[in-house]
């Protein structure tokens, strides 16, 4: 099975939150969909989790019961201890009392909380109750799972160990959609949506979205045109729009980069300098 | 040099625990350093103390060459990871506000020109990307000489970002120290020195190259990279999903042939050097022998 999102459209009370997304999520594989606040990476993880409806296009998405959802907040409740939550989950989901009690040893031990069984949710580390937030979604062996922000906030060890489980779930077979902010970390997805105001900037592999920039961003002490230029460290990189790169070096270009290019071209594109 | 701040080997105990245990940091002018490591390594109990929130148990800080006050307070910016702006008054309040209290005349505060467009809003109602300016512009009014930022870019978008670091890169231009804290490894990288905190000692600091210092990792790529995963996680190894291919950290290019071939797989390994990341896990694991987490 696999899930898309074709020429969604969805327009809020404020304005259009995102404008005709077209999007595969495939079994066994991540997806991460990247930008900054607005962008629409939210909105367009509701749609696949089924909390809004497209005003516009289609999603195909599995029957709720193969779908695990983590909310941006974590989805827990900090009043529970970890096996009290999970339990609340389990019975959601009907899911049968042997299977969910191997699992859920399995996916603690996992996660590193299985010392923790016996405390509260409200009282773990912000990267711990990312972690249950993460087994709460995947308990009852979904076949989405859609993840907002897991990693937001959350130190790098945790953030590594997160990233274990996420990749755990895809190789189970699981399709896995992720939005986060670090660019870095969407390096590690086989496929990346960007999203700015709701549009689709770069969809693709990322070794892919940064070949189709890297020729036209250099690595310089003086840029032509500060509003093309950004400082990576005590140099600049600066995305040369007409391919002109003359005598200057090209830059060692990451999945940032790339994205502040495609940012910056699409603001020219709309007669806007893509200064702040 | 003179450090404009500088704490040594400072330890800050609450009760019977010890949050900061002899360490020691200095930022000179016009330097970027960057401070990092995971949560409870003893980042923010260490800032508090430079900023002169919080008393040393042992050791000293100096800044500016005295010791913390409010005196010193008005020659430093502060930007903390929650912003510190009132979400319930409007841009333009803010900016009086704060520039009252540093006894500046609120004209002198610049806002970029997106930002000058929202001046009547109230705070709460406009995006992150734009709280995130008008914080650092209320942080840089009084002309600081040391910028503290927390997590300065978290939630915006990459342009976002990148405009922040163009303002923080110009700062340290002009002589300011600036130090950052900051998860987001690939933004560490913007500074020009780094000190890696763990269980609450300085377990590393220098450029990149120097704490990274010579740490491998061993790449993996086959046609299937989630067997190869499955295999290397049941051996035990620390392993990271990198697009189609995996990475192995703390472990040598043989151990891992060896658990491939006993998974009956293979693939084309090499070694390559360890990212920033990997090498905060590997010094963190280091200074924690028992790990639990």
């Amino acid at each position: 099975m696999r899930f898309a999102a074709r020429s969604v459209t969805v327009e809020l009370a404020d304005g259009v939150a995102l404008q005709d997304i077209d999007l595969d999520v495939h079994p066994g594989s991540i997806t991460a969909v990247v930008g900054g606040d607005g962008a629409g990476k939210t909105t367009l993880l509701h749609c696949f989790a089924g909390e809004i409806r497209p005003t516009r296009g289609t999603v195909t998405v599995p029957e709720k019961s193969l779908l695990g959802y983590m909310p941006s907040t974590s989805g827990t409740w900090r009043d529970l201890t970890v096996d009290e939550n999970l339990d609340l989950i389990a019975r959601v989901f009907r899911v049968d009392r042997a299977s969910a009690s191997e699992r859920r040893t399995r996916t603690l031990d996992r996660a590193g909380l299985l010392d923790a069984r016996d405390r509260l949710a409200g009282d773990l580390s912000g990267g711990m109750r990312k972690k249950l937030g993460f087994c709460l979604a995947i308990l009852h062996d979904p076949e989405l799972l859609v993840l907002d922000e897991a990693s937001t906030g959350v130190d790098v060890v945790s953030r590594l160990e997160l990233w274990q489980l996420i990749a755990d779930a895809a190789a189970r077979g699981a399709a896995v959609l992720m939005a986060t902010t670090y660019l870095d970390e969407a390096e590690r997805a086989e496929q990346v949506l960007v999203l700015d105001d709701g549009v689709a900037l770069a969809l693709g592999a990322p070794h892919a979205i940064i070949a189709e920039h890297a020729a036209r961003i250099v690595e310089t002490d003086r840029p032509r045109d500060a509003r093309l230029a950004w400082r990576r460290g005590r140099t600049f990189h600066e995305w040369r729009p007409d391919g002109n790169v003359g005598r200057a070096h090209l830059a060692d270009v990451d999945l940032e980069d790339a994205v502040i290019a495609a940012i910056l071209c699409r603001a020219r594109s709309h007669g806007d300098d893509g200064g702040t | 040099m003179t450090a404009l701040v500088e704490a040594s080997c400072v330890t800050r105990t609450f009760g019977s625990q010890v949050a900061v245990d002899a360490s020691s940091l200095d930022v000179g002018a016009g330097e970027l350093v960057g401070l990092i490591g995971a949560n409870g390594a003893g980042k923010t109990t260490l800032i508090r103390m430079l900023l002169g929130l919080l008393v040393p148990t042992d050791g000293s800080v100096a800044l500016f060459g005295e010791p913390p006050s409010r005196r010193t307070r008005s020659r430093l910016g502060y930007v903390p990871q929650g912003l510190g702006l009132y979400r319930d008054l409007t841009v333009d309040q803010n900016v009086a506000f704060v520039a009252r209290a540093f006894g500046r005349p609120p004209q002198r505060t610049v806002l970029p020109a997106d930002l000058a467009a929202s001046r009547g809003a109230l705070v709460g109602s406009i995006g992150l990307g734009h709280q995130r300016q008008l914080a650092f512009a209320c942080a840089l009014a009084h002309e600081p000489e040391l910028l503290v930022l927390d997590e300065p870019t978290s939630g915006v978008s990459p342009l976002a970002r990148a405009r922040l670091w163009d303002q923080i890169h110009e700062q340290a231009d002009k002589g300011v120290g600036v130090l950052v804290t900051t998860h987001y490894l690939q933004e560490a990288q913007q500074c020009d020195r780094l000190v890696v905190m763990a269980e609450g000692r300085e377990v590393a600091s220098g450029t990149i190259e120097a704490v990274i210092g010579g740490r491998q990792a061993v790449s993996v790529s086959s046609a299937s990279w989630s067997s190869l995963y499955d295999a290397l996680r049941s051996a035990g190894l620390a392993v990271t999903l990198d697009g189609t291919s995996v990475r192995v950290v703390g472990a040598t290019l043989e151990q891992v042939d060896r658990a491939l071939q006993r998974a009956g797989l293979s693939g084309a390994l090499e070694r390559v050097p360890a990212s920033l990341e990997e090498t905060v896990l590997l010094i963190g694991r280091d200074a924690q022998p028992t790990a639990t987490r």
